[in-house]
């Protein structure tokens, strides 16, 4: 693994540990949706669990295009931002995990999101898997690397 | 909390608003000190105008651009020089300026004051910042009182107050700013005394010169010495100086003025003003509680208190013989050399016109001289100790002089960025030019070469060949004189594998596109600078000028004349080398990692750097990793380099943008992009780790970023 290769890791890794939440942008035909979702990234960074309702837009979109992004940023909305807030930007496809694996993953979730106990549980919650392939992170403003796994 | 207090109001709760020197000098004036009156501009009003002017935001874009502690010194300077613009710049939020401009106004009418910084919470025992910020006196009238303050306030953000936080590892944008605001006293002798000696804690030092002591602080007036008994005052000693100059009030500011002859042969203090300023030793050392340093003047025989502060520990003013300067723990002395007065830069630019470069050019004809081969073994192995020393001792010359006297370029930034006001803070380099010097005689020359090949498709289908032009032809006699003249130029110190074969390749790739000229600019730009004075303060205006395309021309000619002595001491390694008594020495290649087996990729898709010219342009990377890839440019290629030195600046016309690891606006790259109006950035850290040759990419020299296309 390169320098460059394990300080950008070490940045992606250590952001996706400071925000629970991410903005999860998904497109349904043409129009792309964007909206806020509790998320959990895997040891390896290759791959973000998110839960869903079935029936909301964002579950519709992902059924209809699998593409998806994931945004996680720093920022604390006051000027200093501009300068020090982080963003890395999740692209990759999203896969509802079902089957025997389930449990698995959905315990990973809620290690990190214990309070969802009751609603990742629910019938009516569909439990995605994000299988990233590039990581974008942007820092001091404008400085943006590509992390492709 | 109020905008400005009175030294009368100020009480013990207002240190974080006044800071340590508003709140010593009313401390002082408590205590019966001899001070004189005045009013605090608090921080709270600084900061109510880096707010509503937005500059607050601002300042720490400019600050982290990039981190503080990987910005080179010289992009600290632009970074001070582009904020103090924004000070200037801005417009003063009305509610603020009228509070503020009623309070001096009814405290001062037209009599002259001074203003001063004030830093809270930053001069404590263990550090200073004496020096690192701005003072102006004899300032009259609220207008020139106003303008005054905000200048004090930018100087928060002056190069040498940010380099010094950053080797203390302050937060710089936690920082504010208070401004003294005080009554001038027209002293007729003045000094600055420490109760304890910097050299023996059992004495005491006064220091004075005749009229005011800013031509001693500034150090362009030599103060006599007294050395006191520090238990009773009694003189030690006194050392007199040669006194020729005086620091007077001018229409505004202060000038240097010859000392009336009668006063040449009189030391500034009798034995009774000596005693006069030691009466205040004790009570000063007493209030602070430990050894003080104050600043001192007579106003006929009645003494008045300037300033006192705490002497911070193992404070040094000068560095020992044989310290490094960059080497040294305490780089504040070296801070404050960089800003040099006007006076002094003129005294530097005779010293180094006049001693330097002379004996630095005696010094690599000697040397040059030395017949290598004859030497023995041993010999040769002291010989290159030798060179190795002399090598360092002009290199600390080039820090210690050159490089200081590069301010001269800045002193111009700011005089014409303060009289003109322009929209550019860098519209000044427009004054400044190349023309004249030895790299831009061989640019001249390289083009007139590259002209008859554009013009003699013969010529150009011969040398493509590989043979050479008509024998005796013009262009072989150019040619040849040509590489007789720089051919040690071509490639810097070390030897161009290429010679001729590089300079034709060059030559021929010049000539396969139109000539490309210098940007013009635009006429009438002296005059409009200089007509924004009048009588004495226009002939320095001039002179400023002039100091500063001194400084600019020794920017390009300086690197040269080190690098010869430096080329020196490798010829000698070479020799070395050859006779097989030295290993050859093998540098890693820059940016060859270890690669591994992470499973993942990463690339750069976006690099920050600064902007140091602007525009956009597009094309494939030329990363300059040898003397030999800066033949391989062609035109329109994006020169990605670690540092354009002067040597090598004959390719840049070629180039379609530049993008350089060294950072700043007035290293070689940024100032011969800016004359051929070639996008630039500068200070890209990781440029050459990290753009490969052939890669796509976009230099956007508005944002002083550079976009990799992958």
């Amino acid at each position: 693994m390169t320098g460059a290769e394990q300080e950008v890791r070490r940045a992606v890794r250590k952001l996706l540990a400071s925000q629970p939440l991410a903005v999860l942008c998904s497109a349904g035909g043409e129009q792309p949706y964007a909206n806020l979702v509790a998320y959990a990234p895997s040891p390896d960074l290759k791959s973000l669990l998110f839960v869903t309702g079935r029936f909301t837009r964002k579950y519709d979109n992902l059924q209809d295009n699998r593409k998806a992004a994931l945004l996680v940023d720093t920022r604390t909305n006051r000027p200093a931002d501009f300068v020090s807030a982080e963003a890395v930007t999740a692209v990759g496809e999203v896969k509802e995990v079902s089957g025997r694996g389930r449990e698995v993953f959905l315990r990973n979730f809620l290690k990190r999101h214990p309070a969802l106990d009751d609603f990742a549980r629910a019938p009516s919650t569909a439990l995605f898997r994000f299988r990233v392939k590039d990581y974008v992170l942007v820092r001091t403003f404008q400085k943006v690397d590509i992390l492709t796994l | 909390m109020k905008y400005w207090l009175e030294f009368s109001e100020i009480c013990s709760g207002d240190l974080s608003e006044v800071g340590g020197k508003g709140f010593a000098l009313s401390e002082l004036a408590r205590r019966g000190f001899p001070v004189p009156g005045g009013l605090v501009v608090t921080a709270s009003a600084y900061r109510n105008f880096i707010r509503e002017t937005g500059l607050e935001g601002r300042i720490a874009r400019e600050l982290y651009r990039k981190p503080l502690e990987e910005m080179r010194w010289e992009e600290i300077w632009d970074a001070a020089l582009r904020i103090r613009h924004l000070f200037v710049s801005a417009e003063f939020p009305s509610a603020l300026e009228r509070k503020i401009r009623i309070a001096v106004e009814e405290k001062f009418g037209r009599r002259p004051v001074a203003v001063r910084s004030s830093a809270p919470g930053e001069d404590s025992s263990d550090r200073s910042f004496a020096g690192l910020h701005e003072s102006y006196v004899n300032v009259r009238g609220t207008e020139e009182i106003m303008e005054k303050i905000v200048l004090v306030w930018a100087s928060l953000w002056s190069d040498r107050a940010l380099l010094y936080r950053r080797e203390l590892k302050l937060e710089p944008t936690g920082s504010a700013m208070a401004a003294v605001v005080q009554e001038m006293v027209r002293g007729e002798r003045s000094g600055v005394a420490f109760t304890v000696s910097p050299e023996n804690d059992r004495q005491g030092l006064i220091e004075a010169v005749w009229g005011l002591n800013e031509g001693l602080v500034d150090g362009t007036v030599a103060p006599d010495r007294w050395i006191l008994d520090r238990e009773n005052g009694r003189i030690v000693s006194h050392s007199p100086a040669e006194r020729r100059w005086r620091a007077a009030p001018g229409k505004t500011g202060t000038a240097l003025k010859e000392l009336d002859p009668r006063r040449v042969g009189q030391p500034p203090l009798d034995a009774g003003r000596v005693d006069t300023v030691f009466g205040l030793f004790r009570p000063l050392a007493d209030y602070l509680g430990g050894p003080a340093d104050f600043e001192w003047t007579f106003e006929g025989k009645r003494l008045r208190l300037l300033q006192c502060r705490p002497i911070t520990a193992g404070r040094r003013e000068e560095t020992e013989p044989g310290e490094r300067l960059w080497e040294l723990d305490d780089r504040r002395p070296w801070y404050l050399n960089l800003q040099r007065s006007f006076v002094n830069l003129k005294k530097l630019r005779e010293r180094i016109e006049g001693e330097l470069i002379p004996g630095m050019e005696r010094e690599a004809r000697r040397l040059d001289g030395v017949r290598l081969e004859r030497l023995s073994d041993r010999e040769l192995t002291a010989e290159i100790k030798a060179r190795s020393r002399i090598r360092d001792r002009w290199r600390e010359v080039y820090w210690s002089e050159f490089i200081p006297f590069a301010h001269g370029i800045r002193l111009l930034g700011q005089v014409y960025n303060d009289a003109v006001r322009p929209a550019d803070p860098y519209e000044f380099m427009d004054l400044l030019t190349s023309d004249g010097t030895e790299i831009e005689e061989r640019r001249r020359i390289l083009e007139e070469l590259a002209e008859t090949i554009r013009n003699n498709r013969k010529l150009d289908r011969k040398l493509e060949r590989g043979e050479a032009g008509p024998e005796g032809s013009r262009f072989e006699k150019r040619l040849k004189e040509f590489m007789e003249r720089f051919g040690e130029l071509s490639c810097g110190v070390s030897q161009c594998a290429l010679g001729r074969e590089g300079i034709i390749s060059i030559l021929r790739e010049m000539a396969s596109q139109p000539k490309r000229e210098k940007r013009k600019h635009p006429p009438g730009r002296e005059e409009a600078f200089l007509s924004r004075f009048s009588g004495e303060r226009r002939k320095t205006a001039g002179e400023v000028l002039d100091l500063a395309r001194a400084s600019y021309r020794l920017r390009d000619e300086d690197n040269i004349h080190l690098a010869r002595i430096e080329g020196q001491l490798l010829k000698a390694q070479k020799e070395a080398e050859r006779r097989g008594l030295r290993p050859r020495s093998h540098r890693r290649p820059r940016g060859k990692k270890k690669s591994g087996s992470g499973g993942g990729v990463v690339r750069p898709r976006q690099l920050t750097g600064q902007p140091a010219n602007p525009g956009l342009a597009r094309g494939r990377a030329r990363a300059i990793r040898t003397p030999a890839d800066l033949f391989r440019l062609r035109s329109g290629e994006i020169l990605v380099i670690d540092a354009i030195e002067p040597e090598m600046t004959f390719v840049v016309p070629l180039a379609g943008g530049i993008v350089e690891r060294r950072g700043g606006m007035l290293v070689h790259g940024a100032i011969i992009a800016r004359e051929y109006g070639l996008p630039c950035v500068t200070g890209v850290p990781e440029a050459l780790e990290r753009i490969p040759s052939g890669a796509q990419i976009t230099v956007d020299g508005y944002r002083g970023i550079v976009v990799i296309h992958i």
